[in-house]
């Protein structure tokens, strides 16, 4: 990476992404209308997002900043690794499911490529008006994806959802923006921190507000209650591959913006803003898991598990020290490629005419596909969080975040929901195994390259279940700025 | 890095599973060499246990053949297994009990026969991991990952009743770890707070010095999920279910070896982590105890089901254990132990031959059967000696572990052994009355006249049974020798730091007053 510039080195994974993405659009702009639309296109993509891992790996330690608002620390670093494995991953499932349900390659992958730019972005920016400009980068991408089926009515009715809903919280973020300009005169994360640390609530209570409008703009993208109303239909309506990607990159990136502002910009606050991140960490995990019981389609199912999910990331938000932050990351990467491998099983499992996402046309899967039945089985068992799987590791760290800072009790809600949570996931199980098929399963045929991202998928899973030692050493949730605001609060005398 | 006998133990098992995994037998032609193949697995790692116990310092009560490698370095968390005379014998439980389960699916299990086995092998690495563990976060990695393949023989292989069954027995016995996983957190926590590192290692967190309103809440989360897995009145509802569902081998593990987890958890990790409040709770923990030694006799009593029969006694005998290890003293907690070994072999044995029976008459109803010594003696006298074994006739295993408990609580508080005894006359009461019922009289049911007596295969599992329960009847040195310093030490830490508190609290008081009096 010597060879370019210092200033843009920090935005190289960005770039390398966002010509893949431009390449796919001219390769589908000059496309003849009669020429098959085959899977070069995604390969195309695939390359980029190696050149994005390549890259950030190159760059990981480098601490390096672009154009002082995008940072190449090991936080964002490791978020743009989790990002490209996503990004690979769902176009190497995508490969046959697309085929299959009749979308434009050309533009899907474009699609999503625009998409992981965006994350990236976010989850790099150090200033909030580029984390807003990134955020809507890759929700317009998002938008579209999910209503990508145009003739399916449903799929109609959830992009349309989402973006209300979506436009309504980049609202409530934008608004939060300018009342953070208007007090600190600046949008840089690190200057706010600074700036932050000399102020005290009972002088200004805008700083109150401020807070208050980002939270419910960050809540809202990751599906906090009781901002969480459009995902059930959102992720039910998505085609199931589409799903899986909202559901782990979209939440990655948020989560890491989420982190940055908070545990940066808003630390000197932190026991202002804990309180009321514990709250909705508590009842996302519980509505979550409670209400994921009641349903009988999966994907809906999926989709609760996924809120109880960001209520687990939020509990490492809590705890709002180190081990939390490695907690947040840690938890990200098991989740991402957990979920995404689940979706990816029920993506294959669809048919064109009819998705066969109900929890019935899971009924004896063992029987007519016993390789895609394990397959299935250890995802949810690691979102379930037992061990020797990924999920288990993600789990205990994020409860050690909590216990290392004293909070027993939002330990004991998460431990709790998550058994209530290995309820929903046992019940795909018994439909699997326990449960014989009445009528003639179809018999689907799984092409080698999706075979392969499922099986990488597992053992990525069960590597991280059982050696995640290499992971966790590699100091991933090193932040670039000065941590010395916090420090400069604590010194504060009490009057202020 | 080396791999020594411990780490082959639980090994061994996992990768004979994987191999396992390997066999095309999509259409059954091969379930022959898939049984075979389980069976040489599993009498290997027999032999390596028994290889462990010859290589066991009987004199000693320091953890043995201990093997430690770093995993999770930045937590302090190690891969690190020994043994003791305590968790030796159990884990030599293990490796005996599994050829053992391997045999009696040998006809019974027709269906999916790959998996069933590769379920049974690794269910028995977990099971062997669990009693190796001196890391808690290894520990619960064990403890964890040991209720999946449970799940999934309950479930697939079961009776009817098998999904109901076999969700209830994962989600019971989950909620109760969790919280301990919260209390396993906490004490790493605390040594952070005490030394500046993390640990998970089990040593080093006995010498840490809890608060006493810490201990209390710890131990109820650690005893909480034991109570759960072994289990004490009022959190047994999960287990009548699990046992009359699950297959004859999953009901031989279950009763065998997965119920003595949670015993086996109890003397080690809640009674000496925290001694205080094992002092608090003892006198409660008994009881409860009581209660179950006489509702699980009771309730067995009236069983028309033998497979439950034998469940609820599993209750009452198990509810000895938890007696012996609330005593506290060197009797009580080797009576506990011995009990545990003895009721794997007895009630195990019962589960097999009650598997017997059904998978030749495909009821366990009492009142379809009757009369069959005739029809089968050699089956009626392998049950005979069991079923005495498990009421603890002299000279037979059950005797030894129940009268040194009786000791042990005698010694400690004789009201507790006067309930106890009315359940070792009630256990006498239901299990010969259900011999009596199903083996004696007339043959009433024209189906029973026709059964077959013992097969090769079966022969080879129960003569084992009756021989060790015969030497563990005679024998019990052989037994009781290497648990005795184990035992020992824990009773020596427990009564330690207890009078340590107590002559504390007398210092205090007496202070306290002096200072009243100027």
């Amino acid at each position: 990476m010597t060879s370019i510039p210092a200033s843009i080195q920090a935005i190289v994974p960005m770039l390398s992404v966002t010509l893949a993405a431009l390449a796919c659009m001219t390769w589908e702009a000059f496309r003849d209308k009669g020429e098959p639309d085959r899977m070069p296109v995604g390969a195309l993509g695939i390359v980029g997002l190696l050149g994005a891992a390549i890259s950030a790996a190159f760059l990981w330690n480098g601490n390096t900043t672009s154009f002082g608002v995008i940072s190449g620390d090991n936080f964002g670093l490791f978020v743009t690794l989790v990002l490209a494995a996503v990004g690979i991953l769902t176009i190497m499932f995508s490969s046959q499911v697309i085929h299959r349900d009749g979308i434009v390659a050309g533009e899907y992958y474009t699609l999503i490529l625009f998409a992981i730019a965006g994350m990236i972005m976010m989850a790099t920016a150090n200033d909030l008006l580029v984390i807003f400009i990134a955020l809507e980068v890759l929700s317009l991408a998002v938008y579209v994806l999910t209503g990508i089926r145009r003739e399916d009515p449903q799929a109609t009715e959830a992009a349309f959802k989402y973006f209300l809903l979506g436009a309504f919280s980049s609202a409530f973020f934008l608004y939060g923006i300018a009342f953070t300009f208007g007090l600190a005169k600046t949008t840089r994360l690190d200057v706010i921190s600074s700036f932050l640390a000399a102020q005290a609530l009972s002088d200004n209570p805008l700083i109150l507000v401020a807070l208050g409008l980002l939270l419910v703009g960050f809540a809202f993208k990751i599906s906090a209650v009781p901002f969480h109303m459009w995902t059930p239909d959102a992720y039910e309506g998505a085609p199931a591959i589409v799903t899986g990607f909202m559901s782990t990159a979209v939440k990655a990136a948020a989560f890491a913006a989420f982190v940055r502002v908070f545990l940066m910009a808003f630390e000197p606050f932190s026991a202002d803003w804990a309180p009321i991140v514990w709250v909705i960490a508590a009842a996302t995990m519980i509505l979550g898991t409670v209400v994921g019981v009641a349903q009988t389609n999966l994907k809906r199912m999926l989709a609760y598990s996924s809120i109880a999910h960001g209520g687990y990331l939020l509990v490492g938000l809590v705890a709002a020290n180190e081990v939390g932050k490695a907690a947040i990351l840690f938890y990200l990467a098991t989740y991402a490629i957990t979920n995404l491998a689940a979706f990816g099983v029920i993506a294959l499992l669809g048919a064109r005419d009819r998705e066969n996402d109900e929890l019935q046309d899971y009924a004896g899967l063992w029987y007519s596909h016993p390789g895609l039945a394990a397959l299935m089985t250890v995802c949810l068992l690691s979102l379930g969080g037992i061990p020797p799987t990924a999920g288990f590791i993600g789990k205990w760290y994020i409860f050690s975040a909590a216990v290392s800072a004293g909070y027993y009790g939002l330990a004991v809600i998460g431990v709790l929901t998550s058994v209530i949570s290995v309820f929903f996931y046992l019940r795909v199980v018994v439909m699997m195994y326990m449960q014989e098929r009445g009528a003639e399963a179809p018999v689907i045929h799984v092409n080698a390259i999706s075979m392969t991202a499922l099986t990488v998928s597992i053992a990525a899973i069960f590597y991280l279940g059982i050696l995640p030692t290499q992971v966790l050493n590699s100091r991933p949730s090193t932040t670039c700025s000065s941590r010395g605001a916090s420090r400069v609060r604590r010194g504060r005398p009490a009057a202020a | 890095m080396a791999v020594g006998l411990l780490s082959i133990s639980w090994l061994l098992p996992v990768v004979g599973a994987l191999l396992l995994l390997f066999i095309g037998n999509a259409d059954g032609r091969r379930n022959g060499l898939i049984r075979w193949w389980t069976l040489i697995v599993s009498i290997a790692v027999f032999g390596v246990t028994l290889a462990m116990w010859a290589s066991f310092n009987p004199g000693s009560a320091e953890f043995q053949l201990v093997e430690r490698h770093p995993w999770i370095p930045s937590f302090g968390i190690d891969y690190y297994l020994g043994v003791d005379g305590i968790s030796l014998l159990l884990v030599v439980l293990t490796g005996f009990l599994t050829p053992i389960a391997v045999l009696s699916s040998w006809i019974g299990i027709e269906k999916k026969v790959k998996e069933f086995y590769i379920f049974l092998l690794l269910l028995e690495a977990a099971m062997i991991g669990v009693f190796l563990s001196l890391d808690l976060f290894l520990f619960y990695v064990f403890w964890d990952a040991m209720l999946v393949p449970m799940y999934f023989l309950i479930g697939i292989w079961g009776y009817d009743q098998r999904i109901y069954a076999a969700i209830k027995f994962m989600l019971y016995t989950m909620a109760g770890s969790v919280l301990m996983l919260i209390a396993i957190l906490g004490l790493a926590y605390l040594h952070n707070a005490a030394n500046g590192v993390y640990s998970f290692d089990l040593l080093k967190l006995y010498t840490l010095d809890i608060a006493p309103r810490t201990q209390f809440w710890f131990f109820l989360a650690f005893a909480v999920a034991f109570a759960i897995k072994v289990p004490l009145f009022p959190f047994h509802t999960w287990l009548p279910d699990a046992h009359v569902q699950a297959p004859t081998a999953g009901s031989v593990i279950l009763a065998g070896v997965l119920l003595k987890m949670g015993t086996y958890g109890l003397v080690r990790f809640a009674f000496p982590l925290f001694p205080l409040a094992a002092a608090y709770f003892a006198p409660w923990i008994a009881v409860l105890a009581v209660i179950g030694i006489i509702y699980g006799a009771l309730v067995a009593m009236v069983q028309p089901d033998m497979k439950k029969l034998v469940a609820y006694s599993s209750v009452s005998h198990l509810g000895f254990v938890v007696l012996g290890i609330c005593a506290m003293n060197v009797n009580g907690l080797q009576g506990a132990v011995y009990q545990m070994l003895a009721h794997g072999v007895s009630t195990g044995g019962l589960f097999l031959i009650v598997g017997m029976l059904s998978d030749r008459r495909h009821t366990r109803l009492i009142s379809e059967f009757g009369g069959l010594k005739a029809v089968m003696p050699r089956l009626t006298a392998a049950f005979m000696i069991i079923t005495l074994a498990s009421i603890g006739l002299p000279g037979l295993n059950g005797f030894i572990g129940e009268f040194l408990i009786m000791l042990g609580a005698f010694r400690w508080d004789p009201r507790y052994v006067v309930f106890a005894g009315v359940g070792v006359i009630l256990s006498a009461v239901y299990m010969l009355w259900m011999f009596q019922r199903v083996y004696y009289g007339k043959v009433t049911h024209g189906e029973n006249r026709t059964l077959p007596d013992l097969l090769p295969h079966e022969w080879s599992s129960v003569i084992p049974l009756c021989a060790i329960a015969l030497v563990m009847g005679v024998f019990p040195t052989l037994f009781l020798e290497p648990m005795e310093p184990a035992v020992t030490r824990v009773v020596e830490r427990l009564q330690n730091t207890q009078t340590l508190r107590v002559e504390r609290e007398r210092v205090e008081r007496t202070e306290r007053f002096e200072r009243f009096e100027r």
